[in-house]
């Protein structure tokens, strides 16, 4: 079968996907900068194709709880926002992990804080990464770069949401969700039958097979202090199991080089198109991109650390992942940081007039 | 008494639980799990009904329950179906996505008057009024139970409460909300009733209610709201008998039983 390339936004792309890789819900408000995510579905009207259900909530803080209940009973579900929205959803995500709810969010970023600004902006790098809301609890964060990577995310998501019982969530901002690209969409995969979701879920509130399982209960309550201990420890270890297999990240001119820009999402392609021009200058500059920023690639930059002269954190934001990123170098090689704020872009030359700022003698 | 008395009197206690002489037996979805409510709360009394409801309509397999954040937390310890714990006024939201993505499953929240008519405001008229096909069943005693007796949304003008100890009134609390006329007044709704479970023919009325809001939600033909006005004897300070006259006096004059919607009975929507 031919390839279907098409020419999309990513927040289209997102919702093409979605119906694509047999999501069985999205719920979403709107929001700029990505109310394209449901007005595409809503054009598209997958609950006449693949029987998708899509729903526009009375607000962010209903979407994240139909995503729990519909995670809940096994169902592949999505929602997305922007940060505003992200916020309100946090007491919903924080259930999701303590309940061992899966579920995708996409969080398409723009400016804080508060109403802030409708313009791109990296500065819910913090609040994606550090679970989020209350308790001791971690989100797998998936950071494309890309309109196609928007695209694949989907249905990687949702595997890594299963997998692991864990809400999952797409950290892209106002940038990739607007600009269009090329993108070759994942191909049709039908949804699960009601089966496939027993096999699959087996801890699932659906009603399915409870005489011969017993009941199912979803829930994050529990009174007595040493079983939520236990709980919280149970947690733990999942964190742990996830960050030593699911890492992922993208090395580029990183074997000779001097500095290495550390950038995410929109910030690395622009830092990518700051290290081609710095090449051609002749100075040996190399990128290295996170793409999960949960689990953070802590080692791979800590190996780096072991042959560049300093690292350049570029973030559209005051500097949060540099915290992280120094964490790794643990003050081996000098760790700066370049960002813009209030829905400014970098721009590659500012890029580059930071890397002057290293002492490379 | 003797040890041979003592056998004679058990044989004789024997004699008389035999088939024919059985007139009530606890539902077989209710399990025997020591429930946490206060005596005299009338919670226990809605449980059992539920699980007969459910029971009698063969839904076991096919049910799944939202339970509040609030005294019915613990509400899915009791009744043998799946369930999910909603965070706090958020059980309709649950309920609208698993009854959209199961749409042959019978969905339903229990929610207190906190949970749905303050917190969970929003999600709840909502659902109501998308029509979604799900039963809430709103459990009213007109106070905080689980936290300790603070004022409710729906505590009554000069009831005083840990929140308002010189009794609620409208210059510094506002007035109660009667949540259940506002969902009869919304298209979405099939089926919106008020009932009470203090008395054996309250508590038949308060059954038939339950299963006609389940059928309506398994038709398919909108959202039900069952309120049941209760009690809380620890919270109103009171004794369980007490409760229920207090409640009969006071709680139905503001909040009167009865049908408020019934699609059904208007010859079917």
């Amino acid at each position: 079968m031919e390839k279907e390339i098409l020419l999309l936004k990513g927040n289209e792309a997102i919702a093409h996907a979605a119906v694509r890789c047999g999501c069985d819900g999205y719920f979403g408000y709107p929001i700029t900068p990505q109310s394209e995510v449901l007005e595409t579905l809503a054009e598209i009207k997958p609950w006449e194709t693949t029987g998708m259900v899509v729903l526009q909530a009375e607000s962010e803080v209903a979407s994240i709880n139909m995503l729990y209940g519909g995670g809940g009973t096994g169902k592949r579900v999505m929602t997305s926002s922007s940060s505003v929205g992200i916020a309100l959803m946090q007491e919903g995500i924080s259930y999701m992990a303590g309940a061992e709810v899966p579920g995708l969010i996409v969080n398409v970023q723009r400016g804080g804080p508060g109403l802030g600004t409708i313009q791109p902006s990296q500065s819910d790098y913090n609040q994606a990464t550090r679970g989020g809301g209350n308790g001791d609890y971690n989100v797998i964060v998936l950071a494309p770069n890309s309109v196609q990577e928007m695209a694949d995310f989907v249905d990687e998501g949702f595997r890594l949401a299963f997998k692991y019982r864990t809400p999952v969530m797409i950290l892209s901002d106002g940038v990739i969700g607007q600009m269009m690209e090329k993108v070759v969409l994942p191909p049709f995969k039908p949804r699960r039958t009601e089966e496939e979701i027993a096999r699959e879920c087996p801890w699932a509130a659906n009603g399915h097979g409870l005489k011969s399982r017993g009941v199912n209960v979803i829930t994050s309550l529990e009174l007595d202090p040493a079983e939520m201990e236990k709980k919280n420890q149970q947690l733990q270890a999942k964190y742990r199991l996830i960050a030593d297999n699911e890492v992922r990240y993208e090395m580029v001119n990183c074997d000779d080089a001097d500095i290495v820009i550390v950038a995410f999402g929109s910030a690395a392609r622009i830092s990518h198109k700051a290290m081609e021009t710095a090449r051609e200058q002749g100075r040996r500059v190399g990128l290295f991109r996170p793409i999960t920023l949960w689990p953070f690639p802590t080692d791979a930059i800590s190996a780096l650390c072991d042959r560049v002269k300093g690292l350049l954190t570029v973030e559209i934001n005051a500097g949060q992942m540099v915290f992280d990123v120094r964490y790794a170098a643990a003050g081996r090689v000098p760790v700066n940081h370049y960002g813009r704020l209030g829905g400014i872009v970098p721009d590659p030359d500012e890029i580059i007039a930071e890397l002057d700022k290293f002492d490379l003698a | 008494m003797t040890e041979q008395d003592k056998t004679a009197g058990v044989a004789a206690k024997q004699d008389i639980i035999s088939a024919e002489n059985l007139v009530y037996a606890k539902p077989a979805l209710m399990n025997d799990t020591p429930m946490h409510y206060c005596p005299g709360c009338s919670h226990g009394v809605v449980h059992k009904l539920i699980a007969e409801v459910i029971e009698e309509m063969g839904m076991q397999e096919r049910a799944i329950g939202i339970s509040p954040v609030g005294c019915a937390v613990f509400a899915y310890r009791y009744i043998d179906i799946d369930w999910q714990e909603a965070a706090h006024g958020r059980a309709p939201a649950l309920a609208c996505a698993a009854k959209r993505l199961w749409p042959d499953r019978l969905v339903f929240t229990y929610q207190g008057d906190g949970d749905l008519a303050c917190i969970g405001t929003a999600e709840s008229i909502h659902a109501l009024n998308r029509g979604d096909n799900i039963t809430i069943i709103f459990v009213n005693n007109a106070i905080y139970g689980m936290t300790g007796g603070q004022m409710a949304p729906t505590t009554l003008m000069g009831m005083k409460t840990a929140t308002c100890p010189y009794g609620r009134q409208a210059d510094l609390h506002g007035y109660p909300i009667k949540i259940t006329e506002i969902a009869a007044s919304l298209e979405g709704t099939a089926y919106v009733t008020r009932q009470s479970v203090h008395s054996v023919p309250a508590i038949r009325k308060a059954k038939a209610a339950i299963r006609k809001a389940f059928e309506c939600s398994m038709k398919g033909i909108g959202s039900s709201l069952v309120e049941i006005v209760g009690t809380c004897s620890s919270g109103w300070k009171m004794t369980p008998a007490k409760a229920n006259e207090w409640m009969a006096d006071k709680m139905f004059a503001f909040y009167p039983p009865g049908d408020l919607k019934d699609v059904t009975a208007q010859g079917g929507k």
